[in-house]
C-alpha cells in the first residue's frame, strides 16, 4: 500500500520537476543561449527532486527496524528482560500481531493492545516519512529552479549522475562476487576446523558418517572420488561434444550454403536454451535405459544411472556452446587463408585440415576450456543419472557422484547447518569455483591472444 | 641453382615442361573464347578471348572494378570457390580445356599458380609453408628431397639468402615484402607452368615492389605470369603484352609497348593519360 503510494509520488514528482525544467529552460532561452538543451534541465532538476525523496526513504529503511525495537522495548513489561529468548520472542509475537500475521496460543488483552499501538505507531510514522520526504522533495525542486540559468552545466550534472549511477551498479556487482567468495572462504576455514585439509583433498573416501553430536566430524570427507566422478563425468562429456561440436561448426563455416546455415545454426542453439533439468529426465527416462538394453545385448554391464549416462547427455548438451564458439573462431580465420590454401590446389579438406584447424586452434582450445568448465559445474543432468554413488572408481558404466551431487545432498539434507556434514559443501563450492576460475581465465586469455593475431 | 631444381626430379620435370613436340606451332598455351562471368544475376566478365604467350609476362590493367581479378581467377577456377560465380565460355591450356570435367582442379590448380594482393602466409614456418603445396601433392617422398625443394623455389624467390637461417619460424613475423616473396616461392614450389599474380605489389613498399618486379622479371624465363596492377608504370616496366579492360570487357590487347605508345582504341588512350580512373 504504502510502497504504492511512494512510488506514484515519486514519479508524480519526477514528471512535474522535469516538466519544469524544461519549460523554465526554454523561457530562459529566449534571453541568451542555454549551455545546456532543455532536457538536461528537466532531467536536472527531476534529479534533485527525486534524490533527496529517495535519500530520506532510504533513511527511513535503515532506521525503521531500529525504531520498532524502540517502541516495543517500551510496550513489554519490565520483568520481562532484554537480550533472553523470552524477550525475543515476546517482540515477534508483537510484530506479528502488529503485522496481522497472527500468534499461536492464548493472546493477552496487554498483547493486542500493544500490538495495535505498534501498528497504528508505525502506519502514522511511515506516512509522514514519505509527507517528510515529499516536502523535502518538493523544497529541493523550488530551490533548485530558482537556480536554473542558461549557464548552468546541467548537461555535465546530469552526465554525473548517470555515471555515478553505472559506477554504483557494477559495484554491487563486484562486491557480490566478493562477498559470495568471502563467505565461502570463511564457511570452508570452518570446515577445516573439523576435518584436516590434508584429509579433505588427498583422502580417498567419501563417507560422511551422520553422527548424534553434530559438533563431531565422524566419517571421512576425502574428495578424490567426488574429483575422479567430475572429471570423467566431464571426459565422457567433452568426448561426446567435441568431435560433433567442432565439425558441425567446420561444415556449417565451410560446406553450408548461407540459406541453408540461417536454418541450421539457430535449430543447433535451440538445443542450448533447454533447461539442463529437462536433459537431466532425458538421460534418466530414455538414455540411461537404452545403454542399459545395449549393454545388455552385447553382454555389458553397464548402469542405467552412470558416469556414461550422464556424460553422453551433458555432451548433447554442450554441443552448441562448442558449435557456435568454434563457428565463430572458424570464421575470423581470414578468407585470404583459405584462397591461399585452394590455389595451391589443396582441397576443400586439406585446407580445412592443415590450414583453417590450425590457425584456429588456439581459439578453439579456449572453447573447449570454456565448455569443460560448463560440463564441470553442470548440476542437474548429474543429480539425477550419475546414480550418487562417491566411491573411488574408474569405470564409467558404474554409478558415481560429483562436486555438485554431493553439494546438493549435502546441503538438501536434515544436518544441522553448522556440522561438518554440511559445511562441506562450501568447501566442495569453493574447490569447484577455484578449478573453473581457472579454466575460464585460461581460456580467456587464450581467446584473448588468438584475437590479436589477426589485428 | 639449376643443379638443385634437377636433382628433384617432379620439380624439373613440372618447371621444365615444354617438350617440344607438344608445344610445336602452339605459340600461346593459354587461349580464352568468349569467356563470361556472372556474379548472381550480375554480369562481371563480358565476352573476352585472349591468347597468352608462354614464357612471358602479361598484363591487365584497367580502372578498379573492371573486372581484372574475375577474368585472372578464371584460369585456376577460384571463381569456383566464391559463391554464386559462374563462368561461361572456353578456357584451354596446351590444348586442354580447363572445364572439362575429367580435369582435376586440383591438379590445374598445381600447374596454375596464383599470388594474391595480399601476402597471405599460412600461419606456419617459413619451410612449412613452402613445403605445403609439394605435400599436398605429393611431389616430395622423403625429407631431403623436401629440403631441396624448399631450398631452390626460396632460391628462385630471391628469399633464400634472407631466411636460410631462419627457415624454421613464422612466415607471418616477416616483412610485408618478404611475405609475398615467401608466397611466390610456396606457389614456385608446387611447380607450376602459369603463374597468376593479382596485384602482387600493392601492399608493399617502393623498395620491396621493384625487388618483386625483379624477380618477376626472373621468373619469365620459366614460368608463364600473368599480372594484373593497378599501375601502368609497372605494366610498362614488367609486361611484354598487356590488355585493357573497361566495365568487363577486353577494349585492347597488344604488345605493351604499342599500347602505351600508341594505343589503337580511344578508351585505352584515355585510360594511359589519366582521364579515365
Ligand atoms: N565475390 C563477388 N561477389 C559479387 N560481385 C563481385 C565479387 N567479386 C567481384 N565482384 C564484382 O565484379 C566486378 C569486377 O570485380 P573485380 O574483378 O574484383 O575488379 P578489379 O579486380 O578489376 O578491380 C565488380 O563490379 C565487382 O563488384
Ligand atoms: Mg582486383
Amino acid at each position: 500500500m504504502t510502497s504504492v503510494l511512494i512510488a506514484a509520488l515519486a514519479l508524480i514528482l519526477m514528471g512535474v520537476a522535469y516538466q519544469q525544467g524544461v519549460s523554465r529552460s526554454r523561457a530562459l532561452s529566449g534571453a541568451s543561449r542555454l549551455h545546456s538543451r532543455p532536457q538536461y534541465h528537466g532531467a536536472f532538476l527531476a534529479l534533485w527532486a527525486t534524490v533527496p525523496l529517495l535519500l530520506v526513504l532510504l533513511i527511513w529503511v535503515v532506521t525503521s527496524g531500529m525504531i520498532q525495537d524502540w517502541y516495543i522495548a517500551r510496550q513489554l513489561p519490565a520483568d520481562i528482560l532484554p537480550g533472553t529468548t523470552d524477550y525475543a520472542s515476546a517482540a515477534s509475537r508483537l510484530r506479528n500481531i502488529a503485522s496481522g500475521f497472527g500468534v499461536a496460543g492464548e493472546v493477552a488483552a496487554w498483547e493486542t493492545e500493544a500490538g495495535e499501538g505498534l501498528a497504528r505507531f508505525m502506519t502514522i510514522l511511515r506516512l509522514s516519512i514519505v509527507a517528510l520526504g515529499a516536502l523535502v522533495g518538493i523544497a529541493c525542486l523550488l530551490v533548485m529552479r530558482a537556480r536554473l540559468s542558461p549557464r548552468l552545466r546541467a548537461r555535465n550534472h546530469v552526465e554525473t549522475v548517470i555515471k555515478t549511477v553505472l559506477i554504483f551498479c557494477s559495484v554491487v556487482a563486484i562486491l557480490t562476487t566478493i562477498g559470495i567468495v568471502l563467505s565461502l572462504v570463511t564457511e570452508t576455514i570452518r570446515f577445516f576446523t573439523y576435518v584436516s585439509p590434508v584429509d579433505f583433498f588427498f583422502g580417498t573416501v567419501w563417507n560422511p558418517g551422520y553422527s548424534t553430536t553434530s559438533n563431531e566430524a565422524s566419517g571421512s570427507y576425502g574428495m578424490l572420488p567426488l574429483l575422479v566422478g567430475t572429471i570423467m563425468i566431464s571426459a565422457i562429456a567433452m568426448l561426446v561434444a567435441l568431435p560433433v561440436g567442432l565439425m558441425s561448426a567446420i561444415w556449417l563455416t565451410q560446406y553450408a550454403s548461407p540459406r541453408l546455415r540461417n536454418v541450421i545454426k539457430p535449430v543447433i542453439e535451440v538445443l542450448a536454451g533447454i533447461p539442463t533439468i529437462v536433459y537431466g529426465f532425458f538421460a534418466l527416462v530414455t538414455v540411461g535405459p537404452a545403454l542399459a538394453g545395449f549393454g545388455e545385448m552385447i553382454g555389458l554391464d553397464i548402469n542405467a544411472t552412470s558416469a556414461l549416462t550422464a556424460g553422453i547427455v551433458m555432451g548433447i548438451m554442450i554441443i552448441p556452446f562448442i558449435s557456435s564458439l568454434s563457428d565463430d573462431i572458424i570464421r575470423q580465420v581470414p578468407r585470404a587463408m583459405r584462397d591461399g590454401s585452394l590455389g595451391l590446389g589443396a582441397t576443400k579438406s586439406e585446407t580445412i585440415r592443415m590450414v583453417i584447424v590450425p590457425a584456429a586452434l588456439p581459439g578453439i582450445v579456449g572453447a573447449i576450456l570454456l565448455a569443460v568448465s560448463r560440463a564441470i559445474g553442470e548440476t542437474m543432468i548429474v543429480v539425477l543419472a550419475a546414480g550418487n554413488a562417491p566411491i573411488l572408481r574408474f569405470d564409467p558404466t558404474e554409478p558415481v557422484s560429483t562436486f555438485t551431487v554431493t553439494i546438493v545432498t549435502a546441503l538438501t539434507g536434515d544436518a544441522d547447518f553448522a556440522s561438518p556434514q554440511s559445511l562441506v559443501a562450501f568447501a566442495l563450492g569453493l574447490t569447484l569455483f577455484v578449478i573453473t576460475l581457472m579454466l575460464n581465465i585460461g581460456a580467456l586469455a587464450i581467446v584473448r591472444k588468438y584475437r590479436e593475431q589477426y589485428e | 641453382m639449376n643443379a638443385t631444381s634437377d636433382t628433384s626430379p617432379m620439380g624439373a620435370n613440372r618447371i621444365v615442361p615444354s617438350a617440344p613436340a607438344s608445344s610445336a606451332g602452339a605459340e600461346s598455351r593459354i587461349s580464352a573464347r568468349d569467356v563470361t562471368v556472372h556474379y548472381g544475376e550480375k554480369q562481371a566478365i563480358f565476352g573476352v578471348s585472349m591468347d597468352v604467350p608462354e614464357k612471358s609476362v602479361t598484363a591487365f590493367i584497367g580502372p578498379s572494378g573492371c573486372g581484372k581479378s574475375t577474368f585472372l581467377r578464371c584460369f585456376n577456377r577460384m571463381n569456383d570457390t566464391i559463391e554464386g560465380c559462374r563462368v561461361g565460355g572456353e578456357i584451354t591450356i596446351d590444348g586442354e580445356d580447363i572445364h572439362d570435367p575429367a580435369l582435376d582442379v586440383v591438379e590445374l590448380r598445381a600447374r596454375v599458380g596464383m599470388v594474391f594482393q595480399k601476402p597471405n602466409p599460412f600461419p606456419k614456418s617459413i619451410y612449412d609453408n613452402i613445403a605445403y603445396g609439394p605435400r599436398i601433392h605429393g611431389l616430395v617422398k622423403s625429407k631431403a628431397e623436401t629440403d631441396a625443394l624448399v631450398e631452390s623455389s626460396l632460391k628462385k624467390a630471391g628469399l633464400w639468402k634472407e631466411v636460410s637461417d631462419r627457415l624454421d619460424q613464422p612466415g607471418t613475423g616477416l616483412s610485408g615484402g618478404q611475405q609475398q616473396r615467401l608466397c611466390i616461392a610456396r606457389t614456385i614450389a608446387t611447380g607450376p607452368e602459369v603463374i597468376l599474380m593479382d596485384e602482387p605489389c600493392s601492399a608493399l613498399d617502393p623498395i620491396a615492389t621493384s625487388i618483386v618486379e625483379d624477380l618477376i622479371h626472373e621468373l619469365r624465363e620459366q614460368y608463364t605470369i600473368i599480372i594484373v596492377t593497378h599501375s601502368m608504370q609497372q605494366a610498362a616496366r614488367v609486361s611484354q603484352k598487356t590488355a585493357f579492360f573497361h566495365l568487363g570487357k577486353l577494349i585492347e590487347y597488344g604488345e605493351t609497348e604499342q599500347i602505351f605508345v600508341n594505343p589503337k582504341e580511344k578508351q585505352t588512350e584515355a585510360y594511359i593519360t589519366g582521364r579515365i580512373g
